[in-house]
């Protein structure tokens, strides 16, 4: 499975680009990065899923951990979710706790 | 996480073909993930080995079997750490050896590969009603799930037993019916995006028929005349008691049918709705001797399952097997279950199918003392969710009124059920029965309170109201069993024609009795329970036992919102009626007396003359009146409330009782006027002119407010 994630990190901002398919054997992936931006205390975290083909469990489980490790003090921005991995964030309730947009910054 | 990473006892000290393990944590049992692994615990009085088996995900041949060696276990506890699996894509099972000696209890077979009990999610059954491929070495493979979900500040409601109103709803029922409109079907998904039907109606609990883990194919068989596939549809037939149904969750194919569930609990929650699971603790579905061995029977029959002496299994639930629920092990068993789903699940209250099954002892006596129903009464975790018991079982054990209730434990109230069909289809003779029915059944639970019963006249079992005034006898043929099947005693009534028909004096009565039943459970001391679409006059044709039908005898026709918008928008109002006066929501019995010096009693009994209740003989009249001051027992002020029913078959003029000389009788609902006059508004019911009498028409029911003009 092809999986890449580029983060930046910006006035208080990570933003992480994902691309591919985000699954048991890639979300080890996201996981590494997440741990590098957390100890940084983000005040918004943005994922842009625009090139982000598919997600399962093991990639939702990660932006779960994400939110809650970061908190309430962070906000969560979901840049361009693809239909099925929109359909993912809603069914599993992620989407309640979290702010999708078409661009970032809005 | 460094920290854990160097304790010790995360180390592995074993490895076989590349996996490394050691010796795990005997609590909690079942598969927990630790750091860099996955903790495996489950016991056996009787095994002689046991090893794990690992598959991957949907592999049909494991990866790995591992045997626990013998200073692995403690007591009869096989427990081990195992590192670095892929906890996604996991399967795992358990291999037991022992004796097969079905006369002595026994069933080990070392060729099954078996399901762990305390599994938190089951592979097999993804998706609904699709043929699984043929899996003869571990059809049912146990899962693991994460325990991640963001809940936020959410927890059980708690909201007071009184004022609840139950809803009670099969998953898939609600919303497979293209009619519903929703993306997902049949789902928890489906329920989500009907909160706001559930709100506009007015309830605030939802009841949900079994969902914990069942097989849809279990004993399926093609209709004779139809060809059509008859299912295991209810699913009153668990496989794994913490696993939620993953062919109701949309998601559950892509094995996320966990935070699928936790997303509507929270949702409902979040409206100000409670969630209860019926829950099924007699039997499960392996059967009897004949059954498949898919967990209990291979890992420990003897402790699972209550046995007669010779080794077969006895019937209490009608079937195949009784789960031995006061045995000490299957009774933490239940209790660990019910923990989980209030703990991770958030879940409100329970409802035990053929409860009085739970008070029986190994050898099927009923207990006086059971010992699983006062260990769940007085459990911490569970303390402030609600217990309801099916105070019945298949084996004869008739418990209404007398269910070991340890001041914590309602029940289901078949006494009201029966007593309210008979009282609404014009018997006579039934009048002091139904006016304990209207006060909360006080000579049933004189020391338990108006809380104990839980009110209902239709649940899934049995006709629905609108079959209920639609006919005269059930017709189950459709079940395949030649109208054998189901109860022959529904005090039910056709009006007048079995079945469909076009008279228009009948079908207008019929809906005036949906009314009236509804009206009557409304205005009841105790909690009311509604059965899935009663509300728009769902019919399943005279079949009273829709248990294995995936059709629209049992899917929910949302389209009957608009063919019965009358009684739609009726019984809306109704329900809404009782939210808004807690005089009719007590928790303590009514005392008949004037505690609080207003002149009047906290309720007083009528007929067709003021303060002369005939309770005896032949009439079919009834009437009370509720003293708003005494409403919630007196700590909330309510107006008063007089309800005036006529069951018999012409009007009938009722004088009123008196009120206080600066308040006035107002109509708030007739159910003899076409809708929409059978209602008005709350707080803007019209002054009635004649304050003296009010001719009730034939088989109907008044509702008046006494308030200030």
């Amino acid at each position: 499975m092809s999986f890449s994630v580029k983060t930046e990190t910006f006035d208080n901002v990570a933003k992480l680009t994902l691309t591919g398919e985000l699954d048991s054997s890639t979300a080890p992936q996201l996981m590494e990065e997440i741990n590098k931006v957390i100890p940084q205390r983000p005040s918004e975290l943005v994922m842009d899923f625009e090139q982000l083909d598919f997600m399962a469990s093991a990639g939702l489980r990660v932006i779960i951990f994400a939110k809650q490790k970061l908190g309430t003090a962070a906000k969560l921005f979901m840049v361009k979710p693809q239909e099925q991995v929109l359909e993912t964030l809603r069914m599993t309730g992620l989407i309640y706790s979290v702010t999708i947009v078409e661009h970032y910054p809005e | 996480m460094a920290e854990i990473d160097t304790r010790i006892d995360y180390y592995p000290t074993h490895e076989c073909d590349g996996i490394k393990y050691r010796k795990g944590h005997v609590l909690p049992f079942g598969a927990s993930i630790v750091s860099h692994g996955v903790n495996f615990s489950i016991y056996s009085a009787a095994a002689t080995s046991c090893s794990l088996v690992l598959f991957k995900k949907n592999a049909s041949l494991p990866f790995a079997e591992i045997p626990f060696p013998e200073h692995f276990m403690i007591g009869n506890v096989y427990s081990m750490i195992v590192f670095d699996l892929d906890t996604e894509n996991l399967e795992y099972g358990y291999r037991m050896d022992g004796p097969f000696d079905p006369a002595a209890g026994h069933r080990f077979d070392k060729n099954n590969i078996l399901s762990d009990p305390y599994a938190k999610a089951i592979g097999g059954r993804e998706v609904w009603l699709e043929q699984p491929k043929p899996d003869k070495l571990y059809p049912f493979r146990s899962r693991l799930v994460f325990e991640d979900f963001d809940w936020e500040d959410d927890k059980p409601l708690q909201i007071p037993f009184e004022d609840l109103i139950i809803y009670e709803m099969h998953v898939r029922s609600f919303t497979k019916s293209p009619s519903s409109g929703v993306k997902h079907p049949g789902t928890f998904a489906g329920i989500n995006e009907k909160i706001q039907y559930l709100l506009e109606l007015g309830i605030n609990c939802l009841e949900l028929m079994p969902i914990f883990e069942f097989d849809e194919f279990e004993h399926s068989k093609k209709d004779p005349v139809t060809g059509e596939l008859l299912v295991n549809y209810w699913g009153y037939s668990t496989l794994n008691f913490f696993s939620p149904k993953s062919g109701y969750a949309a998601m559950g194919k892509y094995g996320m049918q966990v935070d699928e569930l936790k997303t509507l609990i929270k949702q409902l929650h979040k409206h100000g709705i409670e969630i209860m699971l019926d829950v099924v603790f007699n039997h499960t579905a392996e059967g009897d001797h004949r059954g498949p061995s898919i967990s209990f029977k291979g890992i420990d029959n003897k402790t699972y399952y209550m046995l007669t002496p010779e080794g077969y299994y006895f019937n209490f639930s009608g079937t195949g097997n009784t789960l031995n629920c006061n045995h000490p092990v299957v009774r933490s068993m239940v209790r660990d279950c019910l923990r989980y789903w209030v703990s991770e699940y958030h879940i409100d209250g329970f409802r035990f199918d053929l409860a009085a099954i739970l008070g029986r002892a190994q050898d099927g006596s009923p207990l006086n003392n059971p010992p699983l129903l006062e260990s769940l009464a007085h459990d911490p975790i569970l303390a402030k969710c609600k217990l309801i018991a099916e105070a019945w079982d298949a084996g004869g054990l008739y418990q209404v009124g007398t269910f070991p209730a340890y001041g914590r434990w309602a029940e289901w109230n078949g006494m009201y059920r029966d007593t309210i069909r008979k009282f609404l289809k014009g018997d006579a003779g039934v009048v002091a029965d139904f006016s304990e029915r209207i006060q909360g059944s006080p000579e049933m639970y004189s020391k338990r309170g108006a809380n104990a019963g839980i009110n209902f006249i239709s649940c899934h079992d049995g006709f629905t109201l609108y079959d209920m005034v639609s006919y005269n006898q059930k017709h189950n043929e459709a079940n395949g069993e030649n109208n054998m099947d189901g109860n022959n005693e529904n005090d039910s009534w056709n009006c007048g024609f079995e079945g469909e028909t076009d008279d228009i004096f009948i079908n207008t009565l019929r809906q005036k009795q949906i009314k009236n039943a509804m009206t009557m459970l409304m205005v009841s001391q105790g909690v009311p329970m509604i059965l899935m679409g009663d509300e728009m006059g769902r019919t399943q044709h005279g079949n009273n036992n829709t248990y294995c039908h995936d059709n629209e005898l049992n899917w929910l026709d949302w389209n009957l919102i608009e063919t019965n918008a009358g009684l739609y928008n009726f019984i809306k109002h109704i329900i809404n009626f009782r939210r808004c006066h807690p005089v009719l929501r007590n928790k303590e019995h009514f005392r008949g007396s004037d505690y609080m010096n207003t002149g009047y009693t906290d309720i007083s009994l009528h007929g067709t003359k003021p303060w002369q209740a005939d309770l005896s003989g032949a009439g079919r009249v009834f009437a009370f009146m509720l003293d708003g001051s005494y409403a919630k027992n007196g700590n909330l002020s309510d107006d008063t409330v007089y309800v005036a029913m006529n069951m018999y078959w012409e009007a009938l003029s009722f004088e009123l009782p008196r009120l206080p000389h600066d308040k006035y009788w107002h109509i708030s609902v007739n159910t003899d006027m076409p809708a929409p006059f059978d209602f008005h508004q709350l707080s803007h019911e019209p002054c009635i002119e004649n304050q003296q009498s009010f001719l009730v028409g034939p088989r109907s029911i008044i509702i008046l407010i006494g308030k200030e003009k």
